[in-house]
């Protein structure tokens, strides 16, 4: 089954009365009180395990306002919160939320520009001078760094990305190891996948540039888990 | 692993287990010769009965053994118990040849079957007794597969040892019945006499047992005599020292301590077959004090007694489950006996009862990989964290053990049905999640109970579609329901009569047992048969309960919720067409079973809709069952585990409202449905803790996970932390299936049973079956070398 991307306008009936879930809607409109509930019933569990709630994406910071509602939520009811997120918004957006964040899983993909501007469309510039700024705002941040094999592996972006983070004062480090699970997305979005040649870097790969990171000072971890 | 231990451990697993006919024998020989005249009482005869068995039956010490002693005359040879049920050759052909659970069975044997046991015991088994009085309504509830009976083919057991071998021995147990014997009161007791008959039977059990290990004494000296290996010349004099001290003398050793356990655990499992064999329950407890001492006096160290436990846990794997079949076979069909070693917990005083055994037990556990004996931990909240992990790092091993119980659960369910604080404290879980006072407390499982069955027979007022009878009450045609209450009311009023129709069988049953098949022997092990002069069968325990298993509460919750949600709130479909679908298990009507799969709320979410109803129907087989007396001054509870009878149950049912096809199995114990829980394991344990635990004597829940998901010290700590929670809500068990390449194989050829399968992708979980079948691929391949 495909679906005709031109002649959808998102109304979700098809999901709605497809018995076997075959179509479902990724994503619905929910309000700030809708996502705080659904939070709430697992506060037994962040209790426990002194764990709290991470916002992902998609990207948490190309919603400013209901973020930050649902993170005052958060705060109200004493529920960490983490955000994963690649830095990409105006200081003004992060500056609004800095504080009511208690971690900060900050992506660096690249440190080099160009390399930047390839693979994502825009410039690493404003990431960079973002993470500098929660950094001196004294925000705890945890980098995460994605290992793709040919594109950002290169011991001299990891060196950099090294020197960045400990000049300021950030230690923790997750590398993620490149994975093909987007491939099945793409592919249900009809959208074409271009590092379909790319494949996951080895165990014995990411175990040296771990290594190598250590060595310099910082907290490594493979995996984000 | 001892090069001692892995022979004897290889030895037990590659035997393939056989029937031998040398108990069916011996009992028979009894019986039918003179031996029976010896005692003019039941009690009496099956304690001169028990002597007659342990005196004759072969002895058997294997090469390298230090624990001695075997139910039949070697390992994986299992008695047969006639006096219970009779075997045909037709049931010993069955036995031979079936694919699942086969015992071996030879010409020898069917020939001694044919000539002695068969002519002797045809009629007078117990099975045999209970057909032929149960009711036509308990029939016919029977035969459509409302309920099972346990006690049809195996005795009452169900129970749990204390610490109490561990300071007497047998010889001051015959004390304790000579003092109960002298304070019989013949001038105001009218059952002195019946008391004065079952004493004198424990005393003959007594020495009995005294009498089979002074044999293996014996047996160990003539070895001795050929023996030529000093090392091995010096363990069989010590065998032979340690048979003839114990049972008859409380044990001084280690080495003692076991062997004495593991002389008791034979007498019980010959005098009778009952039920979950029987456990010394809180093992790490009850040989610490050996084990501090040996240690301390340089009589023993670690290392040897590790050994001696490995050996000791081969005894266990050596004694295969009693042979069951017809609908026992069905329920309970595995190998396993179902003793299950408890470690952890807290002592009498409340403190936390974790020692260094607790840890060198599961150290025990994780090297020998055996079924048997099943193995638990006792979590409270006063249990160190180390201990947890370490019982989680055992558990990511991916064998099934141990399993994980919540002890201030257990404490206060014990204590809602009248225990001491003491008796709740020194109790556990025994069987597969069956809370008891350990030493104390008879506690019988009577059977299954087929909730689905019961709502299907509603929806067709009374009628069984399988069989076309009808069984139960007429509570009105469902198609006339203005009300999803109404249908509540008359699935209630059913349920109600199917389990008083299974309580008045099961108190005609037990009184079965305690006048025809009384168990002096084991009734001297619990408390307080002796100072009541009463059979462990008859109400001599301290507490006396009895349970009945609720079956399948995800695929009742779920079908009820489906009725509630498409025929009375979204009004999608109307009841007399439903009803017509599921008498044509769906042919025809797949999109409204896809929607009944897909489109209404399940059990095992953590969403309200379908929990709520789930709390209904708990609350009505509670009061169904609870408090309703049984013949030994204790009565009913609840408590909600399978076995394997959720097969059985599926098996006689036909399509349910809840999209489920005939025949197929109905959830086991209370997991929810296979596949409908799709929120991941917080939401789970969030829904299943809305069941009142504390309510019944035991819950079952399983969670799948691929063993990817707990490989790093973080996955440990998760699982610990989510152990904790559930047991914050009041969980009573949780045990954890990390799955192998083969299940997540099926789970490609079969989706929509896997829909609830968690797997680690990369750095983070997801679904299974949500990933593409290359990313599937890959993690089969990864699976298949990190598990074995």
């Amino acid at each position: 089954m495909s679906v005709n991307r031109k002649l959808c306008d998102l109304c979700g009936k098809c999901a709605c009365v497809c018995p076997t879930d075959a179509l479902v809607m990724v994503g619905r409109a929910v309000t700030a009180d809708e996502i705080l509930r659904e939070i709430e019933k697992d506060i037994t569990f962040y209790d426990e395990s002194g764990g709290g709630v991470t916002f992902s994406g998609g990207e948490p910071l190309m919603q400013p306002n209901f973020l930050n509602a649902v993170l005052e939520g958060c705060r109200k009811r004493n529920i960490r919160t983490a955000l994963d997120t690649c830095g990409f918004a105006s200081w003004e957006t992060v500056d609004g939320i800095k504080d009511k964040v208690d971690l900060f899983l900050y992506d660096i993909k690249t440190m080099d520009d160009r390399t930047h501007r390839k693979y994502t469309g825009v410039s690493n510039e404003l990431i960079l001078r973002n993470f500098e700024r929660l950094a001196e705002n004294g925000s705890k941040i945890s980098v995460r760094f994605p290992i793709i094999p040919g594109v950002n592996d290169d011991a001299e972006n990891v060196t950099r990305m090294a020197e960045f983070a400990l000049s300021h004062g950030v230690k923790q480090v997750c590398l993620l190891p490149y994975h093909r699970a987007g491939i099945e997305k793409y592919r249900s979005l009809n959208r074409a996948y271009r590092l379909e040649d790319v494949q996951s870097p080895s165990d014995k790969k990411m175990e040296l540039i771990k290594e190598k990171l250590i060595t310099v000072g910082l907290d490594v971890r493979i995996g984000g888990g | 692993m001892k090069d001692r231990v892995r022979k004897l451990r290889e030895r037990s697993v590659r035997t393939k287990p056989y029937i031998t006919p040398e108990r069916a024998v011996l009992i028979t020989e009894f019986y039918a010769g003179d031996g029976a005249s010896q005692s003019a009482s039941t009690p009496g005869r099956r304690a001169l009965a028990l002597r007659y068995l342990l005196e004759h039956k072969q002895i058997f010490i294997d090469d390298g053994e230090l624990i001695v002693g075997e139910r039949g005359p070697a390992p994986k040879a299992v008695p047969t118990y006639p006096e219970i049920c009779c075997h045909s050759l037709q049931d010993l052909e069955i036995l031979n040849s079936r694919k699942k659970t086969p015992f071996a069975v030879d010409e020898e044997t069917r020939r001694i079957y044919e000539k002695k046991i068969i002519p002797f015991w045809k009629g007078k088994s117990i099975r045999e007794m209970i057909f032929g009085r149960m009711s036509e309504e308990w029939k016919a509830a029977y035969e459509a597969g409302v309920f099972t009976e346990f006690l049809e083919q195996r005795a009452p057991g169900h129970t749990v040892l204390d610490n109490k071998i561990y300071g007497k021995g047998m010889l001051d147990f015959k004390k304790d019945i000579k003092k109960s014997i002298r304070s019989l009161d013949f001038l105001d007791d009218p059952d002195a006499s019946k008391k004065m008959e079952e004493l004198k039977a424990m005393e003959i059990a007594a020495d009995a047992l005294i009498r089979y290990a002074e044999r293996h004494a014996e047996k160990a000296r003539e070895m001795l005599k050929k023996e030529k290996d000093p090392a091995r010349r010096k363990e069989l004099e010590k065998v032979a020292d340690v048979c003839s001290r114990v049972p008859a003398n409380a044990p001084r050793d280690f080495w003692e301590a076991l062997q004495c356990y593991w002389f008791v655990h034979l007498g019980v499992i010959t005098e009778l077959n009952p039920w979950d064999s029987f456990n010394p329950g809180r093992l790490d407890q009850h040989l610490y004090p050996f084990y501090k001492e040996g240690l301390e006096r340089g009589t023993l160290t670690k290392e040897k007694a590790k050994e001696l436990l490995e050996l000791f846990w081969i005894k266990f794997n050596n004694q295969p489950a009693p042979p069951k079949v017809g609908v026992t076979a069905e329920e309970s069909s595995t190998y396993n006996d179902f003793a299950l070693i408890n470690t952890g917990g807290v002592k009498a005083d409340g403190s936390d009862g974790v020692n260094e055994l607790s840890y060198l037990i599961l150290d025990v556990v994780e090297e020998m990989r055996l079924i048997q004996p099943g193995s638990m931990v006792q979590i409270s909240k006063k249990t160190p964290d180390s201990f947890l992990k370490k019982a989680v790092e055992v558990i990511r091993e991916g064998f099934g053990q141990p399993s994980v119980f919540n002890t201030d659960a257990i404490i206060q369910e014990l204590l809602r049905q009248g225990k001491s604080i003491e008796d709740a404290r020194n109790g556990g879980a025994s069987g597969c999640v069956e809370t008891g006072a350990f030493g104390k407390e008879s506690y019988i499982l009577t059977g299954y109970f087929n909730l689905s069955k019961v709502l299907e027979i509603t929806l067709n007022n009374g009628l069984d579609p399988r069989t076309e009878r009808r069984i139960g009450l007429e509570t009105g045609d469902p198609s006339e329901f203005g009300s999803f209450d109404e249908l509540v009311n008359a699935f209630e009023r059913q349920l109600n009569y199917f389990v008083d129709v299974k309580i008045r069988g099961n108190n005609i049953i037990e009184r079965l047992y305690a006048e025809h098949l009384p168990t002096p022997f084991l009734s001297l092990l619990i408390c307080d048969c002796i100072s009541n002069g009463k059979d462990y069968s008859d109400g001599g325990a301290r507490y006396n309960t009895n349970y009945i298993q609720g079956v399948g509460l995800g695929t009742i919750t779920d079908s009820l919720t489906a009725i509630r949600h498409e025929v009375f709130d979204g009004k999608n479909v109307k009841m007399k067409e439903l009803l017509k679908t599921l008498h044509a298990n769906f042919d025809g009507q797949e999109n409204l079973r896809q929607i009944l799969l897909n489109k209404t709320p399940k059990y095992g979410n953590d969403d309200d809709y379908a929990d709520d109803i789930m709390r209904t129907v708990f609350e009505i087989y509670y009061c169904a069952v609870d408090g309703k007396p049984n013949t030994k001054g204790g009565c009913h509870r609840i408590n909600l585990l399978p076995t394997t009878v959720h097969v059985y149950f599926g098996k006689v049912l036909g399509a349910t409202p809840d999209g489920r096809k005939a025949g197929e199995p109905v959830s086991e114990g209370v997991s929810p449905v296979q596949g409908a829980d799709r929120k991941g394991p917080t939401a789970v344990i969030k829904s299943v803790s809305k069941i009142d635990h504390l309510r019944t004597g035991g819950t079952l829940l399983n969670q799948k996970f691929a063993p990817e998901l707990l490989e790093d010290e973080q996955g440990v700590d998760k699982l610990g932390h989510l152990i904790r929670t559930y047991f914050k809500l009041d969980g009573h068990h949780i045990q954890f299936n990390v799955i192998n390449a083969e299940t997540l194989r099926d789970a490609q050829r079969h989706p929509e049973k896997y829909t609830d399968l968690l797997v680690r992708v990369a750095g983070y979980s997801d679904y299974f079956v949500d990933l593409s079948t290359e990313l599937q691929n890959e993690i089969i391949k990864r699976t298949e070398h990190k598990s074995f």
